[in-house]
């Protein structure tokens, strides 16, 4: 139980951080990012040559994951979704230009990262094991506390500082946000690029435990709309809820179903459906969106 | 280091497009063999050592004058395609080669893809040499197959034995990613080892392809306390962070897999952990070496900035069809002479020293020649490299 309990907040912990950057977008400007994943993978390429292969210091290799994300993230919204949000077109404009992102990002990985699996040496050495009832390498256990960490900054940017509260605005209405003065195209820039940012802190600390590869991008935007879907879209308490939610379920499944084989991820997949089926606004969504 | 030796890989086939293969063709008629296999995602390393190893013995063959069949002298033109391990996208990368007149095509690499492939290619007489295991592929009536390596029901059984002999091993636990290729090799694995008097503590835990974290995965084999852990069909993504996870996991035995892996990436995602990793290796050691291997070995390493072990093997697919086509001319674009040809054909190995054959095995497996003869090299992964553990020959 032990075992199970440290799973579930290791792997809720991740989750919650993967989620939270892909619901701040949808929230700011209800633009649903396929490329999350891709961000993620870019954020663990950055902090792997920095600090795997060019020996930089492990933080300062996340900083650069986190400011090269940022500016990723602020070009695309600026130059990329703005004229298309501004424009006339349909929403599902939006979502095709996510999915070319992603589809671009995935081709400029594979030419500049190469398609092998690559990975980093421990950032800490040892394991903490209690008994053989609960075993954590000590690297995961860093990695559970600076994603815990992140996640409460975050939230304290978001209530306590102009920036977040001006988020918080436009995530609530746009057109009141811009009538009290607020500055909507600049500060759909700074939430995008927030966004993107934590997608590559994540991406930076993940590295160290699983590598990083170019198929990751796809896999890890299925596991964060799913998260965004079920917690609330748009909204970010839900996005952390569910990351937990997810993780204790992934823990929980595969520690007592192991022996009918993999289905974990079935038995998700259908509560998933359930779930959406009674409750489609999500576990924290209004129902009017 | 795998940027540049990707710019690497794009001045040198630019430079060869400019000069080298441009001038060459204009010479010699080409001869184009295909690949069809996976290069991209993460079990790239085994498609990647394909098209790599064609790509290097066609250019050394181009560089000398081109390869002679029947009296007419050819450039060997490899036309590869990427099918992202997709079955759909192999069966479209067996069209185009039928489209462009190849007969002759090495991969697919796993065994959803090579079955896939198998009508296009036999109503479009097209004969292939996959890295994948289903016996179905090569068994009559099924003839357009040809398996370019050792099987894994064929190491399986090697190593267990090696290592039941001189490791004690007693008792084993299985676990495999939840899709076709990796889930037949486990099955096939587990009725080795039962075979040989192995006690199988666990062979139900499987995991989603696209875990990455596998830590919680591998918690209740753990528990199972086995001698041996088998990685059945690991991709060479995997296979670190799974031996990672065992060993922070406290596990001491031995860990091992039936499919080949790549000494670079385990260094990067294990480190020392991957230290006694056992695997099966590229079909050739420093004593089987002949010249030419290790001539071969500095020509792939020149042009592409890294080599891979598992080239060893990968180099002898190209070798076989050549070679054959040699021995049989009309074959170049008559498949059923091919066939008719393989049962008898025999030819010196340039790549292993000695009185070493290339010939057409399977009997034993498939009750008729559809596989290449290779020696089947156990390794074991040391201090960031691979270390032969044992050689044996299969039929």
């Amino acid at each position: 139980m032990e075992q199970i309990l440290a799973n579930g907040v290791y792997l809720g912990s991740q989750y919650a951080m993967i989620a939270l950057g892909l619901t701040l977008i949808f929230a700011l400007m209800n633009v649903l990012n396929f490329a999350h994943g891709q961000m993620y993978v870019i954020g663990g390429f950055v902090t792997y040559t920095f600090y795997g292969q060019w020996g930089v210091p492990f933080v300062l290799a996340l900083v650069m994951s986190c400011v090269t994300l940022a500016i990723l993230g602020a070009l695309i919204e600026r130059y990329l979704f703005a004229p298309v949000i501004k424009g006339p077109a349909r929403e599902e404009s939006t979502m095709l230009l996510a999915a070319g992102i992603a589809f671009f990002l995935d081709a400029v990985i594979l030419l500049v990262f190469g398609e092998k699996q690559s990975g980093v040496p421990k950032i800490v050495d040892g394991v903490f094991n209690y008994d053989f009832r609960l075993i954590m390498p000590y690297d995961r256990i860093l990695i559970c506390v600076l994603a815990i960490l992140s996640i409460v900054a975050f939230i304290g940017l978001m209530q306590y500082t102009k920036t977040g509260r001006a988020l918080r605005a436009l995530a609530q209405d746009r057109t009141a946000a811009q009538l009290m003065g607020v500055n909507v195209d600049r500060y759909s820039m700074i939430g995008f690029a927030l966004g993107a940012m934590l997608a590559g802190l994540v991406g930076g600390l993940l590295v160290t435990i699983t590598g990083v590869n170019l198929g990751m991008g796809g896999a890890t935007s299925i596991k964060a709309f799913m998260m965004v879907m079920i917690g609330g879209a748009g909204v970010i308490s839900g996005a952390i809820w569910d990351g937990i939610i997810l993780g204790f379920m992934e823990a929980i499944g595969l520690a007592l179903l192991y022996q009918y084989g993999d289905i974990t991820y079935l038995l998700i997949f259908v509560s998933l459906m359930i779930f959406l089926a009674i409750r489609p606004q999500g576990l924290m969504g209004k129902p009017w969106g | 280091m795998q940027r540049r030796s990707l710019i690497q890989a794009a001045l040198t086939a630019a430079t060869l497009t400019a000069f080298g293969v441009t001038s060459a063709l204009a010479e010699n008629p080409a001869l184009k063999i295909g690949f069809v296999g996976v290069t991209s995602g993460p079990a790239a390393a085994w498609g990647i050592s394909n098209q790599r190893s064609m790509e290097a013995r066609a250019a050394w063959l181009n560089e000398t004058g081109g390869y002679t069949i029947g009296g007419t002298t050819y450039d060997i033109e490899i036309v590869s395609f990427d099918d992202q391990k997709d079955p759909k996208r192999a069966i479209a990368g067996m069209e185009k080669m039928a489209q462009e007149g190849i007969h002759y095509v090495v991969g697919p690499n796993v065994d959803d893809g090579a079955a896939a492939v198998r009508p296009v290619a036999e109503s479009n007489g097209i004969m292939y040499f996959p890295y994948a295991f289903p016996k179905s592929l090569y068994q009559a009536p099924a003839s357009n197959a040809v398996l370019g390596m050792v099987a894994n029901y064929q190491s399986g059984p090697a190593i267990y034995k090696y290592l039941m002999e001189n490791k004690g091993v007693k008792t084993v636990a299985f676990i495999a990613a939840n899709e076709s290729d990796p889930l037949s090799q486990r099955d096939g694995g587990v009725a080795a080892a039962k075979e040989l008097g192995l006690e199988v503590v666990s062979d139900n835990v499987t995991y989603q392809v696209d875990t990455t974290d596998f830590t919680p995965v591998l918690t209740p084999v753990m528990r199972s306390r086995p001698d041996l852990l088998v990685l059945s069909g690991v991709s060479p993504a995997n296979a670190p962070q799974l031996i990672r996870s065992a060993r922070e996991l406290g596990f001491q035995g031995i860990i091992s897999t039936e499919t080949a892996q790549d000494a670079g990436v385990l260094a990067e995602g294990a480190g020392d952990l991957a230290k006694g990793f056992i695997s099966v290796g590229g079909a050739s050691t420093p004593e089987l070496a002949s010249p030419m291997m290790n001539e071969f070995v500095d020509r792939y390493t020149e042009m592409f900035g890294e080599y891979n072990d598992e080239s060893n093997t990968k180099v002898y697919a190209l070798e076989y069809i050549l070679e054959t086509l040699k021995a049989e001319p009309s074959a170049i674009d008559d498949v059923e002479a091919f066939k008719a040809k393989m049962d008898t054909f025999e030819a010196p190995n340039p790549y292993m020293n000695g009185d070493a054959k290339l010939r057409y095995v399977g009997m034993s497996s498939f009750g008729q020649k559809r596989q290449v003869a290779v020696p089947l090299v156990v390794n074991v992964y040391q201090d960031g490299a691979f270390e032969t553990l044992f050689v044996a020959e299969v039929d």
